[in-house]
């Protein structure tokens, strides 16, 4: 009896290794041979010049520049919203009917294809608003994609400042919003700039929403204006993989692995934030 | 002086009733403890006093609670809890330093000279005696105080506000003896300068600090005497019991 649920145990700790493996592995062999095909590819060339020989040389210099402006962009629009919004959900709004259909609608929103997005932005800001292909629009999508992660996460981070130091701060005469400016923000920073840089990650990687808004195929010269169109990294590498016949492996692995690396970077500074936050957090 | 008065005060949360017609008078510059068992409605009380009970979002509450005969609904909420401090059950310091947590309350309403905010925490302080403990730890973050140094700091933090009245909710439920004696001793000098209502769960506390006594059981207000008579001659049979350590 002992022998055979010692044996049973074993059996479930292999099962278990064994997906935490599954889940490992990937990942370890996606960051290997990006790196070991893509770093070869990387000089001071391939990340300041623009593309030559229809892009079969050269570097990547205009898609670098134009994800920079496009998260940046997205982020500018939708921190502020998504922040107010957050801070409305937290702080402002009664548990009613009204604003668990919001909730419901934030967290379905999180969960629409980024395709669906392209799609939305090209109706809206591209053709409705008339702001053509433009960095602008894609912008826009892209600001609108990571809204949802933007508000649930800044809207944990109100919600897991102690309800109590609210308490403190109103029996000591504060009004609410000198609560929450004071009191409440000041403890969610952290938790929010986490959530942001989660986002501007997503935002930088995606290529749907950029494929019809924004893209461009190619492009000799930087954008000059928000209205201009612009390359980006995500799209780059589609067209050189796909469209573009004879390019050289490892121009293809360098872009990819830029990316990975903005995208990495980007997580990164999110778990440094959280760490510091956590070792600083005082209750 | 009456400070207040309360006339058939009813409270509701949601379908709970949780204080049922209580009429009582709180004097000037006495210190009056509520005493009771649990879930007895002391607290609720309390926290009507100072209309924090407004936070629960399924509040109802019926009666009249007069601040120096003005109805205290009526007033601006902000400035009745500038008159109307607390000390809460537990010590909660803001995520703050020690000066900051003491001068937030008048930071808040607008102080912004340095030597003046200087001097009100100080002051504070002092009347909380804490100052001579951390006059060389103002900046340090208040958790790093010790259980009843937070605790006094959060006194102080209510008094640097500038209140006419102290409401604490079993300020010493957290702390070991010698705390307790020293928040006491501090209670006994402020209500030189303040009305006092003290919730707590210990009886001998009471005895020891309060001029009056008010005994809550189920929501109700059983009786309200001077603290030796509630506690030498309770007129009601259930006073008798709960101070007698039979039930609660």
């Amino acid at each position: 009896m002992k022998r055979n649920s010692y044996r049973t145990q074993m059996i479930a700790f292999f099962f278990l290794f064994l997906a935490m493996l599954l889940i490992v592995v990937p990942v370890g062999l996606i960051i290997v041979i990006i790196v070991q095909k893509g770093l070869p590819a990387i000089n001071w060339q391939f990340l300041s010049d623009i593309p030559r020989q229809g892009m079969r040389a050269g570097g990547i210099f205009p898609a670098i520049v134009g994800t920079v402006y496009l998260v940046m962009g997205a982020i500018i629009f939708a921190l502020p919203i998504g922040l107010l919004a957050a801070i409305y959900l937290s702080e402002y709004s009664k548990d009613n009917m009204l604003t668990r259909l919001i909730r419901l609608a934030i967290v379905n929103l999180a969960g629409v294809p980024s395709v669906v997005y392209g799609l939305f932005g090209l109706a809206l800001f591209v053709v409705f608003f008339k702001f053509g292909a433009s960095i602008l629009s894609g912008s826009l999508t892209l600001g609108i994609m990571i809204l949802p992660i933007i508000i649930t996460t800044s809207r944990e981070a109100l919600e897991s400042v102690p309800y109590s130091f609210r308490e403190v701060s109103l029996s000591l005469g504060a009004s609410k919003w000198q609560t929450i400016r004071h009191i409440v923000l000041p403890n969610a920073i952290p938790g929010i700039l986490t959530g942001t840089i989660l986002g501007l990650g997503r935002a930088a990687g995606e290529t749907a929403p950029i494929l019809f808004t924004v893209a461009a195929f190619y492009l000799p010269q930087l954008p000059s204006s928000i209205f201009d169109q612009a390359m980006a990294l995500p799209y780059h590498l589609y067209i050189i993989s796909t469209q573009v016949p004879n390019v050289d492996a490892k121009v293809r692995y360098g872009t990819a692995f830029v990316l990975l690396t903005l995208v990495l970077f980007m997580n990164l500074v999110a778990v440094i934030i959280r760490y510091k936050f956590r070792k600083k957090k005082k209750w | 002086m009456v400070k207040f008065e309360i006339h058939n005060l009813n409270i509701w949360f949601g379908s709970v009733h949780a204080i049922k017609q209580v009429n009582m008078e709180i004097q000037s510059n006495e210190i009056l403890s509520v005493i009771g068992p649990a879930s007895s409605g002391k607290t609720t009380f309390l926290r009507a006093l100072n209309r924090l009970n407004d936070l629960n979002t399924n509040y109802k509450m019926t009666g009249a609670l007069e601040l120096e005969r003005e109805d205290i609904c009526a007033v601006d909420i902000e400035v009745l809890r500038r008159k109307i401090g607390m000390v809460f059950a537990l010590p909660l310091p803001l995520p703050l330093s020690v000066f900051d947590n003491v001068a937030y309350g008048a930071r808040m309403h607008g102080e912004r000279n340095k030597r003046l905010l200087g001097q009100r925490v100080e002051d504070a302080l002092r009347q909380a005696y804490l100052w001579e403990e951390v006059k060389d730890r103002l900046n340090e973050s208040a958790f790093k105080l010790s259980g009843g140094q937070q605790q006094r700091l959060c006194i102080a933090r209510t008094l640097a506000v500038g209140p006419e009245v102290m409401l604490f909710d079993e300020p010493c439920s957290g702390l070991d003896p010698i705390s307790t004696a020293k928040v006491e001793d501090a209670m006994l000098k402020l209500k030189e300068k303040y009305t006092i209502v003290l919730v707590t769960n210990n009886v001998k506390q009471a005895a020891r600090v309060a001029d009056r006594t008010a005994f809550f059981l189920t929501g109700e207000l059983i009786e309200i005497d001077k603290t030796d008579k509630i506690f030498t001659a309770p007129k009601d049979r259930r006073t008798d019991g709960y101070i007698r350590g039979k039930f609660g």
